[in-house]
Parts: C-alpha cells; sequence; structure tokens
C-alpha cells in the first residue's frame, strides 16, 4: 500500500515534469515558430524582435532557459499577463475560485443526480426504466455543450424568460447567473457518470454474493442497499474524479458562452491574445489539477476496494 | 449461426468485410441501433448531395437578417432556415457544412486509429521496454485536460484542417493505443497466434493479419463513439474561433459568428446546434446498437 502510494506520487511528479518541458518546447522554442514575432505580431520587424528576445533572454541556450523557467514557477514567480497588465497570479486567482464555485454547484447536483439513475436502471438490467435512461443518457451526451448552451439560451433566456443570458457577474455574485452554465454542464455529463454506475451495479447484481441475499429471503430493498451498493458505488468514485479533468474542459466553452470571468474563460483569452505566460501558467495549473485528482482517484480506489487494500 | 460465425475459419481482410457486413445487417433486431444508422445515412447523403440538396451558394451574401420562411426578394427561392448576418442562407451552410464534418472528423479519426493501433501493437505484442515506454507517454498525454492540450496545439501551431487532424491524432491515438493493447494482451496467446510464430512469420504479419482481425469487434463500437466525440471537437473548435478558417462553412463556426445575435435571432444558431447534435447522436446510437448485438452473440 505505502509502495503504490509512494509509486503514484512518485510518477505525478514526473509527468508534471515532462508537461512542463512539453509547454516550454510548445510556446518558448523556435520549434513551433519564432516566440518574439508571436508575441509582438506579425508586423513587427526583425531589429524589435531581436531587442526583445534580448530583453527577455531568449538568445541563451534552450537548456539553461527552461532551468530558469522551471525554478521561476517553482518558487512562484509566473511572469506578467500581457493581456491584463499585471501578475499572473494575481489575475488567475481570482479566475479559479470562480471556476471552483462553478465546478462545486455542478458536482453537487451531478453526482447525487447521475449515481440515482446509474444505480436504477442497473438494478434491473433491460428493463424499460433501464432501456429509457439509457438512451436519454445518449442524448443528452450527444449534444455538445455550445449547443445545449444555444438551446438552453433559446428556451429559458429568450422564450420563457426565466434566466439571464450572460453570467458575467457585473453587479456582484448573483446565484441565478449560475444556474445555465452548470445546467450546460451537468446535462453534458451526467450521463457518462450514469452509464458507468450503471454498469458497476448490473456487475454486482450478478455475483453470487446478491443472489445469495435474494435467495436467503432478505428484503429487496436492504440487500440492495446493504448488499449490492458498496460495492457497485467503488468504480464510479474513480469515475466522478475522473470528471474535474474533463470539468476542466467543458468549462472553457461553457465560461466562454456564457462570459463568466472564470479559469476556462482565461485559458481561452491567454490563447487567443498570445499572452505566454498566462497560457502557461494556466495549462500547468490545469494539468496539475488534473494529474493530482487523478492520482488521488487511484489511491482512493485501492483503498475503497479491500481486494486491493489487503494483498 | 452464431456459433459457426465464431467458428469460421479466420481469413483475410475481404472475409471479414463480409462478416461486418452481416453484423450490420444484424442491426436490424436493435431499433436504438437502427435510428443511429439512419441518421447518419442522413447525413452521409446530405453531404453527397450537397450541390444538388443547397437551394443557395452557401458564402454568397442574399439578404441578412431574414427569418425562416422568407422569401428571397432577388434571386426567388425561400430561406428555409432564414439567414445569418451576413445574408447568407443557412440551409445551404448547413448543407454544405455537413460536407466539411464528414470529410474532417473521419480523417482525423482513421489518423488516430492508425496510430494508436500501431502503437497499441506494439506495445501489447512486444510488452517489455516498448510497452513501459508507450505507456508512460500515453499516460501523460492523457493526463492533459483535452480542450486544453487542444487549445495550445492549436494556438502554436494555427488552425487549419490538417492542424486539426494532427491535434486530434496527438490527443486521441493514445486512448486507442490502450484499448488494442488491453485487447492485444488478451489475444497473443491464443493457438493460432503460436502458430503463425510456429510458422515464422514476421512480428508485424503476426500482429496486422492475425491480432488485428480478432479484435475488431470492440473497436468497431469504439470508432463510432470516438467519431461522435471528434465530431464534437471540431465543432467546439469551431465555435471558440480555433476552427477551420472562414468563409467555407463549418458547423460550430457559425455558431460562433452568429451567438452575439442570438438573443434577436435564435434561428441563426439553432439550426446549426440541431444539425451537430443530431449527427453526434447518429454515431453514439449506432454504437449503442452495436453493442447490444455484439453482447448478444
Amino acid at each position: 500500500m505505502v509502495t503504490l502510494i509512494a509509486k503514484r506520487f512518485g510518477f505525478m511528479i514526473f509527468t508534471m515534469i515532462v508537461v512542463s518541458l512539453i509547454l516550454f518546447l510548445l510556446l518558448e522554442t523556435e520549434l513551433t515558430g519564432d516566440p518574439a514575432a508571436r508575441v509582438l505580431g506579425q508586423f513587427s520587424n526583425e531589429e524589435q524582435r531581436e531587442l526583445w528576445r534580448e530583453q527577455h533572454g531568449y538568445n541563451q541556450p534552450v537548456i539553461i532557459r527552461y532551468v530558469k523557467w522551471l525554478g521561476n514557477f517553482a518558487t512562484g514567480n509566473l511572469g506578467e499577463s500581457i493581456r491584463f497588465k499585471g501578475p499572473v497570479a494575481d489575475v488567475m486567482l481570482p479566475r479559479l475560485w470562480n471556476t471552483a464555485v462553478l465546478g462545486f454547484w455542478t458536482f453537487a447536483i451531478m453526482i447525487p443526480l447521475s449515481l440515482t439513475l446509474g444505480v436504477l436502471s442497473g438494478m434491473k438490467e433491460g428493463s424499460k426504466l433501464d432501456r429509457s435512461i439509457s438512451v436519454f443518457g445518449i442524448l443528452t451526451t450527444s449534444i455538445p455543450e455550445f449547443a445545449s448552451a444555444v438551446i438552453f439560451s433559446a428556451l429559458f433566456v429568450f422564450t420563457l424568460k426565466w434566466l439571464p443570458g450572460t453570467s458575467s457577474m457585473s453587479g456582484g455574485f448573483e446565484f441565478k447567473q449560475l444556474i445555465l452554465p452548470a445546467m450546460v454542464l451537468i446535462v453534458y455529463d451526467f450521463g457518462y457518470v450514469a452509464r458507468m454506475t450503471r454498469a458497476s451495479m448490473a456487475e454486482v447484481m450478478t455475483s453470487q454474493y446478491v443472489r445469495t441475499a435474494i435467495l436467503k429471503g432478505l428484503p429487496y430493498r436492504s440487500v440492495i442497499v446493504k448488499h449490492a451498493l458498496r460495492n457497485a458505488l467503488i468504480a464510479p468514485f474513480t469515475v466522478i474524479m475522473l470528471q474535474i479533468n474533463w470539468l476542466l474542459s467543458g468549462v472553457i466553452v461553457v465560461e466562454f458562452f456564457f462570459a463568466y470571468k472564470g479559469f476556462g474563460a482565461l485559458i481561452l483569452e491567454a490563447s487567443l491574445n498570445n499572452d505566454i505566460a498566462l497560457l502557461e501558467a494556466c495549462a500547468m495549473v490545469a494539468v496539475c489539477v488534473a494529474v493530482t485528482t487523478q492520482t488521488l482517484a487511484d489511491i482512493g480506489y485501492t483503498f475503497l476496494n479491500p481486494r486491493i487494500r489487503f494483498s | 449461426m452464431t456459433t459457426a460465425i465464431t467458428e469460421m475459419p479466420k481469413a483475410g481482410y475481404g472475409a471479414a468485410l463480409i462478416r461486418g457486413l452481416k453484423s450490420f445487417a444484424l442491426l436490424r433486431e436493435s431499433w436504438v441501433g437502427m435510428v443511429g444508422a439512419f441518421l447518419v445515412l442522413f447525413w452521409v447523403l446530405v453531404a453527397l448531395f450537397a450541390p444538388l440538396l443547397a437551394p443557395f451558394d452557401p458564402n454568397s451574401s442574399i439578404q441578412p437578417f431574414a427569418k425562416p420562411g422568407v422569401e428571397a426578394l432577388k434571386t426567388g427561392g425561400t430561406f428555409w432556415l432564414g439567414t445569418d448576418h451576413i445574408g447568407r442562407d443557412i440551409m445551404s451552410r448547413i448543407i454544405w457544412g455537413s460536407r466539411t464534418v464528414l470529410i474532417y472528423a473521419p480523417l482525423a479519426t482513421l489518423s488516430a486509429y492508425t496510430v494508436g493501433i500501431l502503437m497499441g501493437l506494439a506495445a501489447g505484442y512486444r510488452g517489455g521496454w516498448v510497452d513501459d515506454v508507450l505507456s508512460r507517454v500515453a499516460d501523460i498525454i492523457l493526463s492533459f485536460p483535452v480542450l486544453v492540450l487542444y487549445i495550445i496545439i492549436i494556438a502554436t501551431i494555427g488552425a487549419s484542417g490538417m492542424n486539426i487532424i494532427i491535434a486530434i491524432t496527438f490527443a486521441s491515438s493514445p486512448g486507442i493505443m490502450r484499448i488494442v493493447r488491453g485487447l492485444v494482451l488478451d489475444l497473443r496467446n491464443r493457438d493460432y497466434v503460436a502458430a503463425a510464430q510456429t510458422r515464422g512469420e514476421s512480428d508485424w504479419r503476426v500482429m496486422l493479419i492475425e491480432i488485428l482481425p480478432n479484435a475488431r469487434g470492440p473497436l468497431i463500437v469504439d470508432a463510432c463513439l470516438r467519431l461522435g466525440y471528434v465530431i464534437i471537437t471540431i465543432g467546439v473548435l469551431g465555435f471558440l474561433g480555433l476552427g477551420l478558417p472562414p468563409p467555407d462553412p463549418d458547423w460550430g463556426g457559425m455558431v460562433n459568428e452568429t451567438r452575439q445575435m442570438a438573443m434577436a435571432f435564435p434561428h441563426m444558431t439553432l439550426f446549426p446546434c440541431i444539425a451537430i447534435s443530431s449527427l453526434i447522436l447518429g454515431f453514439n446510437l449506432l454504437a449503442d446498437g452495436l453493442r447490444e448485438i455484439s453482447l448478444r452473440d
């Protein structure tokens, strides 16, 4: 168990270092075009570019630049954002908080919903309820986030006039503005989690010990609640943890559509404006969050599953 | 019937193709799969006959801000789905846009599958350090949030059809590799593989001729799902303004161009969204139907 955790953490650190190298090679070197031209724009002349390279230390060897860059990163010196004219950390932190709020509400509604639907359909595989839930899940996961955002806006903003169409929170935090973005994220993702829960539940329901419990005359309810659920919910735990990785992609579309001032919209703005320092920092944060949750998911899974824990 | 299929002597790809078609005929037993196949077929036909079906030229501006069903004043004819802010007929753009999607999505999926299958075969069959290296690389790429990876790639190499294919191949071949690797680990100890090895056939011949055709079932289902997902990706990239360069119609791009006007003219964004969702739904239902049938066999 301890070696497993150590191994996972070792791999986590290794992944982050490799990712930082990939990011550095893509964004800071000539591998994908002249970084000076990218920052200064295509109309800058060679003289300006050379001056910029000299000022920002781009004429040093790549290895030295990478080590310096990584050192700056590790000590929290993330550089200056060109787009927002300020330190990257100051720009990024409030945005991260906003996305955390959105993510919290999305998960708070999506997880109970998808687990309930998954368990209900997995309990009786092939039943009418099971088939309708699974077809409904396929339908909702087939609508890309931007399309459901358009459809919900047409319905709730344009026709019914119940909800505001943008979520910029310009007049302070307003819960009403959070509903549509969260709804789009939930609708796109709950089908997948429900499907995974269903598969896990269906597998448990065919196992010998559940059959024994039913045959010895236990009430169906207590077979489900006391015997089946415990094992059936181990696999969805991992799936849910991995959805955090997916959420980081989903928020980009949703925040862009609803003008929500979150982390996803920031990544997009950074890349569209060639704000390299900001893009690097955002990408590193996104990968760190993703890798950390993956590691926790793995460790949590082994911890929850007694067959692995005691072997 | 079912046992006959599984125990039929293994032949080349021609026989595999016939068996594949036979299992598509089995789709009749799953109404979900039938609906999916119908939706996909519908869009394939629309894409094939786009020049005949489209009432207007997709890129010429005719009459701005026309609502659905309005008659065209100068040229005659009806804007069945309205026009956009520059006056281009939305129905014609959706019809031509189906070509864009149905060219780039299968190409990108095929490219990702080629890379993923080769990597997965090598990792699963060779094992050892080849497997270790390839699996670590896959883990690292998969640890990126997908869209972040796409944005970084497209932001650095630029937005074009070719670059979208490259980005999708890079981001989704590791997932395919994992599936293929798992299947190969299961298949490589079969007797027919041992027989081929004893005959002295080369490693790649064993992998491509003996193992790969027998791994096709789960791969076909996955390919359908992945096609749907690639269509979402292309749509999302277009929506974010990182997709194919204008003016040629692309469904995600159409939503991006007109979303500022969505409150006043919802038809401009709504119809492309319905188009892309129905095509994705088609592939997802088809995948579900195929899986249902493969489980029944």
